[in-house]
């Protein structure tokens, strides 16, 4: 599904990305962690398009497609979604009209018919009932005076509404207590299906141990220096980054 | 790499490149005067409208009040001061005779208001709106009259209500913007040529919304629209008035004056949506909107202006309320969206002569291109008015560095028992919002719209929906490229 070829990327002239590599195939979890600064948010916006970052060589394709290639919104109208770590602010427009206009731009991107307004809340009621939200969400303003985890949840909605192909959830846990982490966590479980693909960017072990992950990828300065199945989220967590990083550090320099 | 991602600078240039949608002219014959502006053609215009004695004594002596007064020059506007003697005064489009119905219009007259979008019978069908068009000078359709009849409700042109009422418009007309008020409102009561009239008995309710559509259209032809509204006792009206205009290369002068009165315990709601011409994209052409706007509120009264304020090239004006009665309540709800070289200086007047008198301005500017966008508001609260609250809120949204946004409050307060608040913010669009916009698959221009809208949803939702929506789409339209 996504394919991540040598990626070198960067921020007004600093190469952050050194070469980066990584295939995620349909139905699989991957977690990427790491230190701060290692480059874990700048993957994410690079695939996602944010025009702040600079793509220096390699490539990302998705579903055979050169990502590359593709306006941001046209990259979601694919199926890419990025769960922000810092979700913005979009003072007079409400949760409900937001979502109806991506749902409606996607809609007529790909052809289709908009969606009734009854389908449209029935299907919010159901994905806001995975997610444990109040009904008062749909008609708050976007992230306007939302606690840390209410924007976090306001996220994991969008993306059960959009249903993407592939989810990338950066920090995600970031500034959720344990029951909103659990109830997040449950919700991401239950939309993954044989069809979709989750990216979980990380800095601590424990959404992993809600969100159990096919493959972890430490990531440090700009380079995935160890891959393993999810025990190496629990080493991690024993032995911190040190052993992995001074490692990569004699190897690159 | 091939990812186009637009700059803010290659995104500015869109905006500013967007061009007025609405630029076309009706081909109807048109009755014209001579250009320029004297005593005799005062005398021309009365005449021809066959108006009373009284009318034209009124004129006259405006029009002598205005000969001894100068056009201001303190607002943050900079054009060309007009020729008045390069102006045609007088423009009436030839109709044989006065419709009974919105079928009878001319065909032409049609095609105009369907390239608007703009579907009367639509309206009149669905919406039940009353409209009243006055399209250049003299009105050539109304509707709903024989339903508004039964009710004692008078919507008619106000030519027609110099013949009808009389006795209603010698009363009230200049009693609320005298002639010699400034300069544009002297101009305006010598040489009005059309508007329209609306007086809504005691006790009633206005079942509908009432609304105009105003056109200029004549080339050259200045617009002196006179609007009188009268609220008795405890009734309530809501009434709508919607502008376009047709590209031009000259500028034209609109300078109309607006009169509303509230009697005790009564209600009017006045909305504008104002889209004249603004020019092209170098700034050549463009409407000049010097409006007089001016309500007063009797006892327990309440008066409140919207307005989504998308045109013109120069606009100057202040929709003002003078609370007189105790208890009385002026509400000023504004977007003004300035692009390219527009230039605005808009504003409120509040002026609490009541106890317990209470007013609220809220005013959204958005600017863009090159333009120039100014706030200028007065809440003034005399010593009789104990009490009084006002409560103002300024925000100004800057779209690139190209453009200004200033805001002139000025507050007099005499009495230490009333409460003044005053609230204002600038801001810009975020990148980060576009881009989150942009992630969940809303293109730049829809996001733009999305957060446009966004920021003036205080007042839009003031408006009646049927007007909300056309107001959404006239933002989309003016700032287009990048804004919605």
């Amino acid at each position: 599904m996504l394919k991540i070829d040598n990626l070198k990327a960067g921020i007004e002239g600093l190469e952050i990305l050194k070469g980066i590599n990584l295939s995620v195939k349909k139905g699989e979890v991957h977690a990427i962690m790491g230190p701060n600064g290692s480059g874990k948010s700048t993957l994410s916006s690079v695939i996602a398009g944010n025009e702040n970052y600079e793509v220096i060589s390699g490539s990302i394709s998705f579903e055979g497609e050169d990502l590359l290639d593709l306006d941001p919104d046209q990259r979601a109208h694919k199926g890419v979604f990025l769960s922000f770590q810092y979700p913005v602010e979009i003072p007079g427009i409400s949760v409900s009209n937001f979502i109806k206009a991506a749902i409606t731009e996607k809609r007529k991107v790909l052809g289709l018919e908009a969606m009734s307004a009854k389908d449209l809340l029935l299907k919010m009621k159901e994905k806001m009932d995975l997610l444990d939200m109040q009904k008062g969400y749909l008609s708050r303003n976007m992230n306007e005076g939302f606690s840390g985890g209410e924007k976090k949840r306001n996220e994991i909605f969008q993306m059960a509404m959009l249903e993407p192909k592939l989810a990338i959830l950066d920090e995600t846990d970031s500034g959720l207590d344990i029951d909103a982490l659990r109830v997040v966590a449950n919700g991401v479980n239950k939309l993954k299906n044989s069809e979709n693909a989750t990216i979980v960017i990380t800095h601590y072990q424990r959404l992993l141990d809600h969100i159990i992950p096919d493959y972890v990828h430490v990531l440090h300065n700009g380079r995935i220096v160890k891959s393993g199945g999810k025990e190496l989220a629990h080493e991690l967590e024993k032995k911190g980054y040190d052993w992995i990083t001074k490692e990569a550090d004699k190897k690159w320099g | 790499m091939k990812q186009e991602q637009l700059s803010e600078d290659e995104l500015l240039a869109q905006v500013t490149s967007a061009e007025y949608k609405y630029g076309f002219t009706t081909d109807i014959e048109a009755d014209t005067i001579a250009k320029g502006l004297s005593e005799e053609v005062v005398r021309i215009i009365s005449k021809k409208k066959n108006e009373p004695e009284w009318m034209l004594d009124y004129r006259l002596k405006a029009f002598k009040e205005w000969l001894e007064m100068e056009e201001p020059d303190w607002a943050n506007v900079d054009y060309p001061k007009p020729n008045y003697q390069d102006i045609i005064y007088y423009s009436a489009p030839k109709q044989k005779k006065t419709l009974d119905s919105l079928d009878d219009l001319d065909p032409e007259l049609k095609k105009t208001f369907d390239k608007l979008g703009i579907s009367l019978n639509e309206q009149k069908r669905l919406s039940g709106v009353a409209v009243d068009i006055v399209m250049d000078s003299v009105s050539v359709a109304t509707s709903f009259k024989s339903k508004l009849a039964e009710l004692g409700i008078i919507f008619c042109s106000i030519s027609e209500a110099i013949q009808e009422h009389p006795e209603l418009v010698k009363k009230y007309l200049g009693t609320v913007v005298p002639a010699r008020d400034n300069f544009f409102s002297a101009l305006n009561a010598a040489v009005f040529s059309d508007g329209s009239f609306c007086y809504i008995p005691k006790g009633s309710r206005c079942p509908m919304e009432l609304s105009t559509y105003f056109r200029i259209n004549e080339a050259g032809t200045g617009q002196f629209e006179r609007t009188l509204l009268i609220a008795d006792e405890g009734s309530y009206v809501s009434y709508l008035e919607g502008c376009t205009a047709p590209q031009r290369d000259e500028n034209q002068l609109h300078a109309a004056v607006v009169e509303l009165i509230a009697m005790d315990n009564a209600e009017i709601k006045y909305s504008t949506v104002q889209n004249w011409y603004p020019g092209n994209k170098d700034g050549l052409g463009g409407v000049y909107n010097f409006v007089t706007k001016r309500g007063i509120c009797y006892k327990n009264s309440k008066i409140s202006w919207t307005q989504v304020e998308t045109g013109s090239a120069v606009t100057w004006k202040y929709p003002s309320c003078i609370l007189k009665g105790d208890n009385s309540v002026g509400e000023f709800f504004s977007v003004a969206v300035t692009n390219n070289y527009q230039q605005a200086d808009t504003g409120t007047k509040m002026i609490h002569l009541g106890k317990n008198s209470k007013s609220t301005i809220i005013a959204k500017g958005i600017c863009a291109g090159k333009s120039n966008g100014s706030y200028r508001g007065l809440v003034q609260i005399a010593k009789g008015a104990k009490n009084s609250r006002n409560f103002s809120q300024c925000d100004s949204l800057l779209m690139g560095d190209k453009c200004g946004s200033h805001t002139f409050p000025y507050i007099e307060v005499k009495n230490n028992s009333s409460q003044v608040e005053h609230e204002a913010t600038t801001s810009k669009i975020g990148e980060d919002q576009i881009f989150y916009c942009n992630q969940r698959g809303i293109g730049t221009e829809e996001a733009i719209a999305l957060i446009v809208n966004g920021y003036c949803k205080d007042v839009l939702n003031q408006l009646p929906m049927e007007f909300a929506v056309e107001a959404q789409k006239l933002l989309e339209i003016s700032l287009e490229g990048s804004v919605g």
